[in-house]
């Protein structure tokens, strides 16, 4: 025996998860729909990702080091995890010069400018994402279509760029002939990298809340708003609004709403809170989707209510023990 | 047997319980050589030490007196000579006033009942008769935090207690000793709170136990007929479930308003390990001096549960169990998410002192703190519904005024979201320092 005792006041035991552990976790969900998009896209997809993973850790590891003379944290694998999640929402046929644009937004200016993990006010893949987005459009939205077989793909517009521009010229019939929702479902479509599979984008969120990485309020919040307030939109004229079920199927509003808006550091922290954001999520994709001009409004959304997550922490408390019956 | 479980509602944590004492019987440790009775081991006024060196004590013999209205008498566990009086060190790492006595033999003081006979007369004793031996012999909760059993059973005036709870939950791992006595002293413990009913003059009692206690639950329940107005409460495995506020949820799914105490509720919590206390205090008399502690670790060779005079250094136990292992590097007098690590294994075992485990190095130290991932996870296991990480920062700033307004006074102590943190931070010291400096200064408000 060490003749010495450890004095630390309680609590002497901590649960498992580390702030490791919980970022591989969330890598591990993304699997399945990186299986997918590689099987529809090939050699592509895995390209993109290698290159987006590598900058982001690269510019990570140099910033930490060079700029703010600290021990680099490149091992929380929180820099890998935007790396990949910037890699989700790109063309997976993107030049790499514009991934490492993108990375050093993303990393330098979404992420260490703010002091590093867990003090940045909006999520880095998503300011990377929406800076490229913005300096390079034409790049940014052409996305190969899988035709068969699968991995000679063709460059084209997503099912959500369609209904933006033919729904003015040939209406909603047309549109919808053009649909298919289980091709959705299982990604069969045009989009960026990581979005296009609705199921495999789903299994990964199910593993999530299963391993108590993320809670369950801000998905289905996000998507019960998407549902309700498209729906209703919908039953009021279906010649001119598109089923919800398309809202929810397509573009990145799965992928935002299980892997971009639940990032811990730019979420709420109470559970009223983070139901509040996701429902403000919610509305900013529908409205921005149907009457901005961009035709994903998932990005901006997420962005827009991390800047009001400040707020929200202050006006949504959680349930307080014993404060109902305060006389 | 088809058990229907309850639990509270906001928060709460699931450390890994394990119990590895739980089959293991009470055994009863030898007499020390030297036993060291500290004057304050329960919270209050410490008791006033009416002996003095050189004098001759026997075992139940009152050595110090209770000092004020919250406060209790302490009695000597052994019989022997007064060797002397002075600080000693005890589990909070501070010293306190203690007498220290030279064990002579085992000779008891005079109307204590020692026979293991037991007794079912509890039907004649007045109320103020219960309180007044109570009272006397010094009983103090035994879960940990050693109020003065009397202090509770004395209901104020304007208020009415509805129900007595029992806590037989053991929430903290590791610890067996409460388990142990429910299912070794079981109808004592039953007649112990008959008594404690009779005390508040309440019709109903609940002993609340926690899912991993199967056996008690099933003992408790076959038992049950024999004293009317008994029901046994089963619950779900959830730390801090043996918290008063939350075991009264648990079982009458009534919320303490913040800021008030149980009796607000309706409810007078005891522990079980209490509840047989009071039984010998009430009918044999016997005053509180011995009590049954746990002694476990992962790599202790004999883990068990003792039977142990108040006042015997924890390394007698120690001994008794094979030893420190090798691999030591902590040691806590208490569970692991509430105990505190002790400085030196010579401090005696206290009226509350419900467990020794013994830590490996390997989780002994705190890991270093990592920054905030505002994960969240802090807020959702606190089963105050408080906000850890904003109430830590407050502190930290020294923002007492913001730290009140988001009800720092709340705070149990618990521990659970320092358990939960992924990032290794240290949440509840901050708190804690937070806490102590805005109960100083609403005090302050107050005079």
């Amino acid at each position: 025996m060490s003749n010495i005792l450890t004095i630390s006041p309680s609590p002497h035991f901590k649960d498992k998860p580390t702030v490791k552990s919980l970022m591989f976790g969330v890598l591990t969900a993304l699997i399945p729909a990186f299986c997918v998009s590689l099987y529809v896209f090939g050699i592509g997809t895995l390209l993109t990702t290698v290159f987006s993973v590598v900058f982001c850790v690269a510019f990570e590891w140099l910033i930490t080091k060079y700029m703010l003379n600290r021990q680099p944290t490149i091992t929380d694998g929180s820099a890998i995890l935007t790396g990949v999640l910037l890699a989700f929402n790109l063309p997976s046929d993107i030049n790499p010069g514009i991934i490492l644009v993108g990375a050093l937004v993303a990393i330098g200016i979404g992420k260490m400018t703010f002091g590093g993990l867990g003090n940045n006010l909006f999520n880095p893949a998503l300011v990377g994402r929406v800076f490229l987005l913005i300096s390079f459009p034409k790049q940014m939205t052409t996305w190969p279509i899988p035709q068969q077989p699968y991995f000679d793909a063709m460059t084209g517009a997503t099912p959500l760029v369609l209904i933006k521009d033919e729904y003015r010229n040939a209406g909603v019939q047309a549109v919808d002939d053009k649909m298919n929702f289980m091709d959705m479902f299982l990604g069969i479509e045009g989009g960026s990298l990581g979005e296009i599979a609705a199921i495999a984008l789903i299994i990964g969120g199910a593993y999530m809340i299963w391993k108590k990485i993320i809670t369950w309020h801000i998905p289905t919040a996000i998507i019960a708003t998407v549902l309700i307030f498209s729906g209703l939109l919908w039953l009021i004229d279906s010649s001119t609004f598109v089923n919800p079920l398309f809202h929810i199927l397509n573009g990145g509003l799965l992928l935002g709403a299980i892997f971009m808006a639940t990032d811990y550091v730019t979420s709420p922290m109470s559970n009223p809170g983070k139901i509040v954001y996701g429902v403000g999520i919610g509305l900013l994709t529908v409205i921005i989707r149907i009457w901005g001009s961009y035709p994903e409004g998932m990005s901006f959304a997420i962005l827009i209510m991390n800047a009001v997550v400040p707020l929200i922490n202050r006006g949504f408390k959680p349930v307080r023990f014993g404060a109902t019956q305060t006389k | 047997m088809n058990l229907k479980f309850k639990t509270f509602t906001i928060g709460g944590v699931h450390p890994d319980d394990k119990k590895i004492t739980a089959a293991s019987p009470i055994q009863t440790l030898p007499l020390p050589q030297i036993a060291v009775i500290p004057c304050a081991m329960h919270i209050g006024a410490p008791a006033e030490i009416i002996v003095k060196r050189g004098d001759k004590v026997k075992v139940g013999q009152i050595i110090a007196t209770a000092k004020g209205f919250v406060s209790a008498n302490i009695h000597s566990s052994v019989s022997g000579t007064v060797k002397s009086i002075g600080p000693a060190p005890d589990a909070s790492g501070y010293t306190k006033q203690a007498v220290t006595i030279t064990v002579e033999g085992d000779e008891w003081a005079d109307g204590i009942d020692t026979s293991p006979d037991i007794r079912y007369d509890f039907d004649n004793i007045e109320q103020q008769e219960i309180i007044k031996r109570v009272t006397e012999n010094g009983i103090v909760g035994m879960g940990g935090a050693t109020f003065p059993t009397n202090v509770k059973l004395s209901v104020p005036l304007g208020k009415k207690a509805e129900a007595v709870l029992i806590n037989g939950v053991e929430c903290e791992p590791y610890l067996t000793a409460d388990h142990r006595v429910m299912l070794e002293h079981s109808e004592e413990m039953l007649i112990g709170v008959k008594l404690l009913m009779k005390a508040v003059n309440v019709e109903k009692a609940y002993i609340g136990i926690e899912a991993n206690k199967q056996d008690a639950i099933e003992k408790l329940i076959t038992l049950c007929p024999k004293f009317p107005g008994i029901t046994v409460v089963p619950l779900k495995l959830k730390y801090p479930q043996g918290s008063e506020k939350h075991l009264i949820k648990a079982i009458l799914n009534r919320e303490v308003p913040s800021g008030r105490l149980p009796i607000d509720a309706g409810a007078v919590v005891q522990n079980a390990g209490t509840a047989y206390a009071v039984y010998q205090a009430v009918m044999k008399n016997k005053p509180l001096i011995e009590r049954v502690v746990t002694v476990t670790g992962d790599s202790v060779k004999n883990p068990g549960n003792f039977l142990v005079r108040i006042g015997t250094p924890i390394q007698n136990l120690i001994d008794a169990v094979g030893g420190i292992p090798e691999n030591t590097g902590k040691i806590i007098s208490g569970g692991p998410m509430m105990g505190k690590a002790i400085t030196t294994t010579e401090i005696p075992v206290a009226k509350g002192t419900s467990g020794v485990l013994m830590l490996p190095e390997s989780i002994a130290h705190r890991k270093t703190a990592e920054p905030c991932i505002r994960c969240g996870k802090c807020v959702d296991a606190c089963p105050m519904g408080l906000e850890p990480y904003l109430l830590s920062a407050y502190s930290k700033k020294q923002n007492f005024e913001q730290a009140e307004l988001n009800h720092i006074a709340d705070c149990i102590e618990c521990g659970c979201c320092v358990f939960s943190c992924p990032s290794n931070r240290p949440i509840l010291d901050f708190v804690r320092f937070g806490k102590q400096n805005v109960l100083r200064i609403i005090r302050s408000r107050k005079n």
